[in-house]
């Protein structure tokens, strides 16, 4: 018989691939789509090539961000022990 | 030349170690299950121990030494592709996550190979899976080894074999008395010192070369290229960076100190604080000193040897007592790998062969002189080795990491989640991954742009899927699911 817990446990392992699959696009779109130019013609912010600013501090800081929501939304707070010795 | 400004705090530093050893074994000896005690520390990590012991266990002297000492010479293209490794903080925890615990108390798995064991019914693959643990981690563990006591033996002018023996005796002494729960609340402490000294060499290094934009134009100067993703000399494709992303990200599910970690912890709390947490901490140490590496180019120009880039900085941008504090780091991050191998390769030794296969009656009394002994001479030998390592070993070192990933990934994943994942399909995958990483590692390295371990995952992710498959429609296959 399938434990109850196993669901929740499935969904949350789901949204770690969902989450990878967003950090991932970040991390390739911004450095590659921005980057891929002559570095004398980058844009910066705040000091840094814009590429890296956007794929490395702000889209590391947005994946925390995230991680911190489906910690606070999604993620369920079960016992991890064998039932019986809790009953 | 003897730095005793670093001397001090690094002193300081091992004889709060020792007190932690002293006190947890205490716990071992006072503990009603030896082995889930010595080996697991009770599974009572809370949240802030299983994030610093899992970032800790993975950050070793490669982040702290030789990535910067790369990204010195390669740019912030070798910034971004550390960053792959922001997922080893979640990713990992995520995916094995509750259903790994609640399986491994189910069953009382105390390693890696119980579950595997429990799950597949195979002594193939308890036999496989403890030869390549003790062989590939018992490589790289020498290897952490003589990269601590290069470390000591450059900041302290003390000879390499003495450097050697302090480094030994320092970590021998609390993992072979406190066992597991030495191991996690030292890592505590170390992987603290180490997101510390990332941020303060971070500042400091910023300040010494008059901000982030003067820094930049520096680069620029030099060789445009230092501020683009491709890197120095451009070799860096995306394709090639990408692929970093099973190496040193998600791959990492199948490193057996790592995954051992997510049956340890107390509960559900522990877990999501510790996500959190740990994706802090790991994205603060590999940003941070692989930024470092870069900004150091024009801060020091001209350092020709990448391991002495971290030190060198330090001891040119810090006031002696941060130098030393800073210095600490990556003593921190080489010995929490070290103690962590150490306990995993002995629990290997202990509970999977001796209790499988040469002595399963053993009484109480038996397990805890064994597991003691065991972990000081496997200790001892890795000591005798480090003195003067054999090329075998050296080589074997390299193949550990993705070795070790394209043996156990597919195995531990589709055994938890997978229904008709079976043993012919695990010893099958296991044995084409190790193979095939071993042969491309050393043929044809990075063949078609990609890293060398990207084939042999996908290899056995096939050689899994289809052999289990048909196993399945040729006999009955009496498994034991979750």
């Amino acid at each position: 018989m399938q434990d109850k817990r196993f669901k929740i446990a499935h969904k949350e392992a789901l949204i770690g691939v969902v989450l990878v699959i967003i950090n991932f696009s970040i991390w390739y779109g911004f450095a590659y789509g921005l980057g891929s130019g002559n570095p004398l013609q980058y844009k910066y912010v705040l000091g840094f090539p814009a590429w890296f600013f956007y794929s490395c501090i702000a889209g590391t800081v947005f994946m925390i961000i995230c991680i911190w929501l489906a910690m606070k939304l999604f993620f369920k707070d079960i016992s991890l022990e064998e039932e019986d010795k809790h009953q | 030349m003897i730095h005793w400004q670093v001397i001090v705090p690094l002193f300081i530093f091992l004889i709060v170690i020792f007190g932690i050893g002293i006190w947890s074994n205490k716990q071992v000896r006072t503990s009603t299950s030896f082995m889930q005690e010595y080996f697991l520390g009770g599974r009572e990590m809370g949240g802030f121990l299983l994030a610093m012991t899992m970032m800790a266990t993975y950050g070793s002297a490669s982040s702290f030494i030789g990535g910067p000492g790369v990204a010195y010479n390669t740019g912030l293209g070798w910034v971004l592709l550390a960053m792959a490794q922001l997922p080893a903080g979640y990713f990992v925890l995520m995916v094995l996550g509750k259903k790994f615990a609640i399986v491994s108390r189910r069953i009382e798995a105390i390693t890696l190979i119980d579950f595997l064991k429990k799950r597949y019914n195979s002594h193939t693959i308890v036999i496989l899976s403890a030869i390549s643990i003790i062989i590939f981690l018992f490589a790289s563990m020498t290897a952490q080894w003589v990269g601590g006591a290069r470390l000591i033996e450059s900041l302290t002018g003390l000879s390499y074999t003495n450097a050697l023996l302090i480094f030994a005796v320092a970590v021998l002494a609390y993992v072979i008395i406190g066992g597991f729960r030495a191991v996690a609340l030292t890592d505590a402490l170390q992987g603290s010192i180490m997101i510390i000294g990332t941020v303060i060499l971070l500042i400091a290094t910023v300040i010494a070369g008059g901000g982030v934009e003067n820094i930049m134009q520096g680069l620029v100067a030099e060789n445009p290229n230092l501020v683009s993703p491709f890197g120095a000399t451009g070799n860096l494709t995306p394709l090639y960076v990408s692929t970093f992303w099973i190496l040193i990200g998600l791959g990492v599910i199948g490193l057996p100190q790592i995954a051992v970690r997510a049956m340890s912890y107390k509960d559900s709390k522990s877990l999501h604080r510790a996500i959190s947490i740990g994706t802090i901490g790991i994205g603060t140490i590999m940003f941070g000193m692989h930024l470092i590496g870069v900004f150091a180019r024009p801060v020091m120009p001209g350092i020709e040897v990448g391991d002495k880039v971290m030190p060198l900085l330090t001891l040119e941008v810090l006031p002696p007592l941060l130098a030393g504090i800073v210095l600490a780091a990556p003593m921190a991050a080489i010995m929490s790998t070290v103690n962590a191998l150490l306990i995993l390769v002995s629990s290997t030794v202990v509970k999977d062969i001796y209790l499988n296969y040469i002595n399963p009656k053993a009484s109480d009394t038996q397990i805890k002189n064994r597991s003691f002994w065991v972990t000081t001479i496997i200790g001892i030998t890795v000591v005798i080795f480090a003195v003067k390592p054999p090329e075998l070993l050296i080589m074997l070192n390299l193949f550990a990491f993705g070795g070790l990933e394209s043996a156990f990934l597919w195995s531990v994943v589709f055994g938890l989640y997978w229904k008709k994942a079976n043993k012919y399909g695990a010893i099958s995958s296991m044995i084409v991954g190790i193979v095939l990483y071993i042969v491309i590692y050393s043929f044809a390295e990075n063949i078609y742009g990609m890293h060398s371990v990207t084939i042999p995952i996908f290899a056995s992710l096939f050689t899994f899927v289809v052999v289990s498959l048909i196993a399945n429609k040729v006999k009955k296959i009496e498994d034991y699911h979750f």
